[in-house]
């Protein structure tokens, strides 16, 4: 084999993962912020409007869902722009294109935390004279955000490691920083060891913030 | 004055002695000692955490008990060798569980097999059965306990008191020597109760020999030959049910513990 | 534009064919060994089962495309010199596996304890009750997600593209460098992708109903 490990010069180009790192979480944060509003938005619209509203939702979800990430980010990065007239950069893109995605599932999980809500509560809301809007935003909807804390935590680590994918249309993202020091130091092992390292230590801390948050949250429903 | 010694009493089906088990520190069974003899029916009450659903579990060793020794016809249930804690090989095991059954508080039926499949499965890989005579088997004691029409239905097509008679007729088809019964109508929805007590009152009237855990009393005094009151993992107070009922003997522990029950009452 | 489809039809056509030979090699691949894996994860002895927890985590913990480019640029380092095909394979198959393992698990898992007791109850050994009690009932809780799952391993299979293996994606690519009708070509390659999972998913569903006796 004869391969020697050599970090050394891992931590010499250790800005671009570093950075690279930021980037991501600041991707996954983008995603998941604009994601919400999606998800809240439809959601609402799913339970309360007709058929044909809830069937462009369902169209929209399962596109989405079944569609592989890489091919809706070259659809929207390379297609759009040549149907609408606009021109963004790769990184305008890819959040654009990781939060239609993001809100594709969040939408499912939205729905079903509104299902979720015991029935008991909306009757107490409806016996002490709120309206359905009052109840959807004073009752449903604080209920609903409790129930899926935890689903929403995973989403979005799912999301931080899914922005290793904005690596191929060249933002510069913690993968795409490790495909930098690959093909220029050849240091494949170490670079990729590292990067491993980074993403499970950040995707545990993340979900570690996250539980503590839920717990703080969660007073027992 | 006659003494019963002169004929010699056959020992006991079950004999549990000085049974002790600990959940980690904590102590759940502090040495109990039951014996139960053939064709007796014999009834556990208590207060939960009393230890008396564990120790009917030792009895065919779902749970393993740390000191003491139960006995079925003389075999030690779960060891080979009790005083060097030797477990028994899995097949030794499963032959011993064999001669017992067990009802369980939430009926356990195999949800991907139908109510006859649920009571041949031992007959066919345990008691060696042809698939024929088990099913003939089957429907025998399907409709003993009143469920004739309903041997190919699945577990998820039927209420919980028709689930519990599969259960029951499970547990019977095998043949056992002692039948287990642990709280079965405490999942049960109060209107079907009923007709799962019926079953195993038949049962009991035909001499099978039963160790029964159970919330409800006034059956308790109608199946028994003998009350146990379990507290604190030992045995509080033992007794016919005459005595322990009618003729009010029984520790302050075991009346209040009754109290309870029969303020219920009166308040409906 | 329809001259540019159906230009692409037959370049898509072979593409496809190898989506579709990647992604049953990895689930076939992973159903086995991911199986046995899961198996012995819930019934094996403590130290086979950190290995296994430890292997499931680390790779649900990284972005499949690291995998990806970990397996195929890091195994001709340990001296084995695999053609890109074959590379992306393994990849997308470790990757499955772990999955398939947190598939399996979850399916035992969710098995009621009194279902052992009764088989115990009733005099099985235990290699009797896992074949007659725990398999038949894991079985049917395993089918639903898995089957939900492939979609996650032909998704994958995009990623296949970037090492150069000629799949579908790879062949949408090619043919938009020689028509630059970028637009519908990725249209096309979506509707192709939707029809197969889309597939899958629903069939994962129909289960789930079919089998939701097995749940109490």
């Amino acid at each position: 084999m004869g391969y020697a490990l050599n970090f050394n010069l891992i931590w010499r180009h250790f800005d671009r993962l570093w950075g690279g790192l930021i980037l991501s979480l600041e991707l996954a944060v983008l995603a998941i912020g604009i994601g919400v509003v999606i998800g809240l938005v439809l959601a609402i619209a799913h339970v309360s409007g007709g058929r044909l509203t809830r069937a462009a939702i369902g169209a929209y979800v399962e596109v989405i869902r079944n569609v592989p990430l890489i091919l809706l980010v070259y659809l929207v990065f390379y297609g759009l722009p040549q149907a609408v007239d606009i021109a963004y950069d790769a990184t305008t893109s890819f959040v654009a294109t990781l939060s239609l995605y993001a809100g594709a599932y969040l939408v499912e999980v939205f729905r079903s935390g509104l299902a979720a809500v015991p029935a008991g509560l909306i009757d107490a809301g409806k016996a002490i004279g709120l309206t359905p809007w009052q109840r959807l935003i004073h009752v449903r909807l604080p209920t609903m955000l409790r129930i899926t804390l935890p689903a929403l935590s995973n989403t979005f680590v799912s999301l931080f490691k899914d922005t290793s994918i904005a690596s191929v249309i060249a933002v510069p993202e913690l993968t795409y920083g490790a495909q930098w020091i690959n093909t220029n130091t050849f240091r494949i092992v170490e670079v990729y060891l590292i990067v491993t390292g980074m993403y499970l230590v950040t995707g545990y801390a993340i979900l570690l913030g996250l539980r503590a948050i839920e717990r703080r949250f969660s007073i027992g429903r | 004055m006659e003494t019963s010694s002169s004929i010699p009493k056959p020992a006991p089906l079950l004999q549990i002695a000085g049974v002790k088990k600990q959940y980690g520190s904590v102590p759940v069974l502090r040495g109990v000692d039951l014996n139960v003899r053939r064709g007796q029916v014999v009834t556990i009450l208590g207060p939960s955490g009393s230890g008396k659903t564990t120790l009917l579990r030792c009895v065919n060793f779902l749970e393993v008990y740390d000191g003491g020794s139960v006995q079925i016809d003389g075999q030690e249930v779960g060891y080979r060798d009790v005083v060097q804690k030797k477990f028994r090989s899995e097949r030794d095991l499963a032959r011993i569980r064999a001669e017992t059954g067990m009802v369980f508080q939430m009926f356990n039926l195999f949800p991907h097999l139908t109510a006859a499949e649920n009571v041949m499965l031992g007959l066919t890989k345990v008691r060696g059965k042809s698939k024929g005579e088990a099913r003939d088997l089957a429907s025998h004691w399907l409709g003993r306990v009143g469920l004739g029409d309903k041997l190919d239905r699945l577990p998820s097509q039927l209420s919980g008191g028709q689930q519990q008679r599969v259960g029951i007729a499970r547990a019977v088809a095998m043949g056992p020597k002692i039948l287990l019964l642990d709280e079965i109508t405490s999942a049960l929805d109060p209107e079907l109760v009923g007709e799962v007590l019926d079953v195993v009152l038949d049962l009991a009237d035909e001499g099978m020999t039963m160790l029964v855990v159970t919330h409800e009393i006034a059956f308790a005094r109608e199946v028994s030959s003998e009350i146990v009151f379990m507290a604190d993992g030992v045995i509080d107070t033992q007794g016919p049910p005459e005595d322990l009922f009618e003729g009010a003997r029984g520790s302050e522990r075991f009346r209040a513990f009754l109290s309870r029950f029969e303020t219920h009452h009166r308040r409906r | 534009m329809l001259s540019a489809i159906l230009y692409a039809i037959p370049f898509l056509g072979a593409g496809l064919a190898v989506t579709l030979l990647v992604s049953l090699l990895t689930v076939s691949l992973s159903l086995v060994i991911g199986g046995l894996m899961g198996v012995a994860l819930v019934y094996g002895p403590a130290p086979l089962r950190w290995v296994i927890r430890g292997f499931s985590d680390v790779v649900r913990g990284i972005p499949i495309l690291v995998l990806i480019f970990f397996v195929y640029y890091g195994l001709p380092v340990a001296g084995l010199n695999l053609q890109p095909f074959s590379a992306a394979v393994l990849a997308l198959t470790v990757f499955k596996c772990a999955q398939v393992i947190e598939n399996v698990r979850g399916a035992i898992g969710s098995i009621p304890r009194g279902q052992m007791d009764a088989g115990k109850a009733i005099g099985l050994t235990f290699p009797a009750r896992l074949v007659y009690v725990i398999a038949p009932q894991a079985v049917r809780r395993f089918l639903p997600p898995w089957i939900n799952g492939v979609t996650d391993a032909v998704k994958g299979s995009a990623l296949v593209s970037l090492l150069g293996v000629t799949d579908l994606m790879h062949s949408i690519q090619q043919v938009i460098g020689r028509t630059y009708e970028a637009l519908p070509l990725y249209v096309l390659g979506a509707v192709f992708y939707f029809v197969i999972n889309y597939t899958l998913s629903m069939l994962s569903r129909r289960l789930e109903l079919r089998y939701s006796y097995i749940r109490d």
